[in-house]
């Protein structure tokens, strides 16, 4: 049947009809959805992992157990699991595994726009990477054969455009993969110098073995149509190259960026007068083309940054830019902002209130740099909010002590909060931890994490005591507040950081997106009390804004939390 | 067929992913090669959201560029003029008249543009203005603003009204088929 289907829920289908058992995954945007669509088929395991390092490591016991496995990340969760992936490498699999990563060129949700094909090359693994979700889906299950028969992990790369964009997709049939005998081998599992110096040769002989594959196989593709202009290009590229080119230029399509072809490009370039390479972020496959001493036009013109469209592509070939028409007036920009009634407000506005150096994290509350609360000072990968304020507190000592905190997730410090929290005990900062407890995993769209005592499906499952977790961890100061009561807030912070010791503050209210939460009756303004002093403005909600000079409450977007009314001076928000 | 683009744009949390569900799913029914792309993430919590559809006999990108849109559906004004220049010379924009400041407008930090619709048909838009909000809740959900934009658009492409509906009658969740009818009846006629 054909179904329109974005390319995550594409690279679900495909894994499961691959004969998928396991799956293991951390959310991170634009990766998230692959995992939630296999959470829907109840004939095999699925799961959200801690961080992407425990997933990768899930997926490879069921590998190691005989069973085809899979994890999904985005491009920096890559860089957690990149412990496991270098040796997986060596160790290769027993089932067939899959490691599906997203990148985000144009950083749409992400802190930086690293591009993954470089850990395919450094960890001398196979990476597939489909163009729409009809090559996800079948990439995707030709994935599990790889795996197998060259005895590896493959890494299956996503781009935002490719996991988040809808085509159609025919799916077939689930294979059907019995989980294989298990056999006890060392020499192949046991990485320790002496077994792993002997898997070292082995990986070099297979990724030759892949290289060969590379020179035919149905992921890279030629499209003779011209002898004057050759492109080789992958991934979305491709679809720009064919929007705006058609068949005015030959084509080869990379569907496997590693290990590349060295006959295949040599072939083509010997077609053609003059020889393109267009890919998004780095050079990789122009790097290849270049070291096999061709000559091409890459990122000379294409650029290192961003999202290319079928304008990058028109404009690189002499096109006219289509005509258009623009509005004169400046149009302020709608960025993103945390909801009327979101948790993390109230905490925020008592850190900028008291000039704190916060340094924030990875989540929804990365919101709290904007203004006007303009309430962090870093955001830097998960988990360095709470290592990096140690370092802080290292390097500035006792004053900043008292001046600086981490705000933290509960998600994000189940991920990789934990061990620098370990770290602020053991090596013994006065440090001040906030960890914002909204009951969720936020940003990426409400996933179940080990502190909301519910699993991938929903269903009931342990859950983490945050308070006693941190006590273990080595902090003897712990204690919650209600991040909806600023005068609670304020008086928290001020005694902790007073401390002369390092503590914990959580600050616990779920997400007010959460069904579970109701919300209270709207407030208002009653317009003759408004001195217009504009102090409730400067929460930055988005449901209060000032009309005629007054404030007004957005009576749609309010949800009653009642924190401007704390600031009212004139009791008039009721 | 060339392939026709499709633009929705409005503020997250305004329900455009069932729109360009419901759009795509419309678009496949009828035959066409169908790509639908939107952005998830940082643009739930209330930012600039904006999809793209395109259909034809085979599209191969997925996203729509400067002077290239067929139709842009906003839902709110300011996202309509912000995406105004993606418009082919002879497009055409169907807009909610509603007004949703955002934040650096909420703050005094910037200001939100008066008469930016009529700016736009000066210009030579084909600008199709409509008071969404108001009709959505004359159907029993400010939430069906999506809805009643849909239905005014539709007449701007070449399918039938009984496909609409059926469109809607298989997209929409079973409770809300009959309001959202009447939604798309008011923006239809409107």
């Amino acid at each position: 049947m054909k179904k329109l289907m974005i390319g995550n829920q594409a690279v679900a289908a495909g894994l499961y009809d691959g004969g998928l058992q396991v799956v293991s995954s951390y959310p991170g945007t634009p990766s998230t959805e692959i995992t939630e669509f296999l959470a829907k088929y109840d004939d095999i395991h699925s799961e959200w992992a801690p961080n992407e390092k425990v997933a990768c490591e899930v997926a490879f016991g069921a590998s190691l157990a005989g069973a085809r496995s899979a994890c999904a990340m985005k491009h920096v969760g890559l860089n957690v699991a990149a412990d496991p992936l270098f040796t997986l490498s060596y160790t290769g699999v027993t089932g067939g595994m899959v490691i599906c990563v997203a990148d985000d060129p144009a950083m749409h949700s992400s802190q930086n726009e690293q591009d993954s094909r470089h850990y395919a090359m450094a960890a001398k693994v196979p990476m597939l990477e489909p163009a729409d979700s009809a090559e996800a889906y079948a990439y995707a299950k030709a994935a599990f054969r790889l795996s197998e028969e060259y005895d590896t992990p493959v890494l299956l790369r996503m781009c935002t455009r490719i996991a988040h964009s809808q085509s159609i997709v025919e799916v077939g049939e689930r294979e059907q993969a019995p989980i294989k005998e298990y056999v006890k081998n060392p020499q192949k599992y046991i990485m320790m110098p002496g077994n792993a110096i002997k898997r070292h040769p082995v990986v070099e002989q297979r990724t030759e073995a892949l290289r060969a594959l590379a020179e035919d196989c149905a992921f890279n593709t030629v499209e003779l149509n011209s002898d004057e202009i050759g492109i080789i290009t992958s991934g979305c590229s491709y679809l720009y190259v064919k929007e705006v080119l058609g068949d005015s230029a030959s084509i080869l399509k990379i569907g496997m960026p590693y290990p590349l072809p060295v006959d295949l490009i040599k072939d083509f370039a010997a077609k053609v007068k003059k020889l393109y390479v267009i890919e998004e972020l780095d050079p990789f496959i122009e790097n290849h083309v270049r070291a096999l001493g061709l000559d091409v036009v890459g990122k000379d013109v294409f650029s290192l940054l961003g999202e290319f469209s079928q304008q990058t592509i028109a404009a690189a070939f002499g096109k006219e830019p289509n005509p258009c028409v623009a509005a004169d007036s400046a149009i302020p920009n709608r960025p993103p902002m945390m909801c009327a009634g979101c948790p993390h407000r109230g905490l925020f506005y008592t850190l900028a209130k008291n000039k704190i150096t916060a340094l924030g994290d990875i989540g929804c509350y990365t919101l709290g740099a904007v203004p006007p609360l303009n309430a962090l000072d870093s955001t830097l990968c998960m988990g360095a909010s709470v290592s990096g304020l140690h370092g802080f507190n290292l390097a500035r000592g006792a004053e900043a002590e008292k001046k600086s905190v981490a705000v933290i997730g509960d998600s994000t410090f189940m991920h990789s909060g934990m061990t620098g929290l370990v770290n602020v005990a053991y090596n013994a900062t006065n440090s001040t931890v906030i960890i914002l407890d909204n009951s969720i995993t936020g940003m990426t769209g409400h996933q179940h994490n080990p502190t909301t005592g519910y699993n991938i499906k929903g269903d009931p499952a342990a859950k983490v005591d945050l308070e006693a977790l941190c006590r273990a961890l080595g902090i003897n100061r712990v204690r919650v507040v209600d991040p909806y009561d600023l005068k609670a807030c304020d008086t928290a912070i001020k005694e902790e950081l007073a401390a002369e010791e390092p503590s914990v503050i959580i600050s616990r209210r779920p997400c007010v997106l959460l069904k579970s939460v109701k919300a209270l009756p709207p407030l208002k303004v009653e317009a003759d009390k408004c001195k217009s002093c504009k102090r409730c403005m400067t929460l930055g909600c988005p449901a209060i804004s000032m009309k005629d000079g007054k404030a007004v409450v957005d009576a749609t977007l309010c949800v009653g939390c009642g924190v401007c009314k704390q600031l009212c001076a004139f009791d008039a928000i009721v | 067929m060339k392939t026709t683009s499709v633009m929705i744009v409005g503020v997250g949390g305004q329900g455009s992913l069932l729109a360009s569900k419901l759009l795509g799913r419309l678009l496949v029914d009828e035959g066409y090669d169908v790509k639908v792309s939107e952005v998830h993430g940082m643009s739930q919590r209330g930012g600039s959201v904006v999809t793209y559809v395109r259909f034809g006999d085979k599209v191969y990108s997925p996203i729509v560029t400067e002077g290239e849109a067929d139709i842009i559906i906003a839902f709110e004004k300011l996202e309509a003029a912000r995406y105004a220049k993606y418009l082919k010379a002879d497009g055409r924009i169907v807009v909610n008249t509603q007004q949703i400041d955002p934040m650096p407008v909420i703050i005094g930090a910037a200001e939100y543009p008066a008469d930016v619709l009529e700016e736009l048909t000066a210009k030579g838009v084909q600008v199709e203005a409509l008071d969404a909000l108001s009709l959505a809740q004359q159907a029993g959900s400010a939430k069906a603003v999506n809805i009643v934009l849909m239905g005014r658009a539709a007449k701007h492409f070449n399918i039938p009204y009984e496909r609409w509906i059926a469109a809607i009658e298989n997209t929409v969740n079973p409770k809300f088929v009959e309001m959202n009818k009447i939604a798309f009846d008011l923006g239809y006629s409107a």
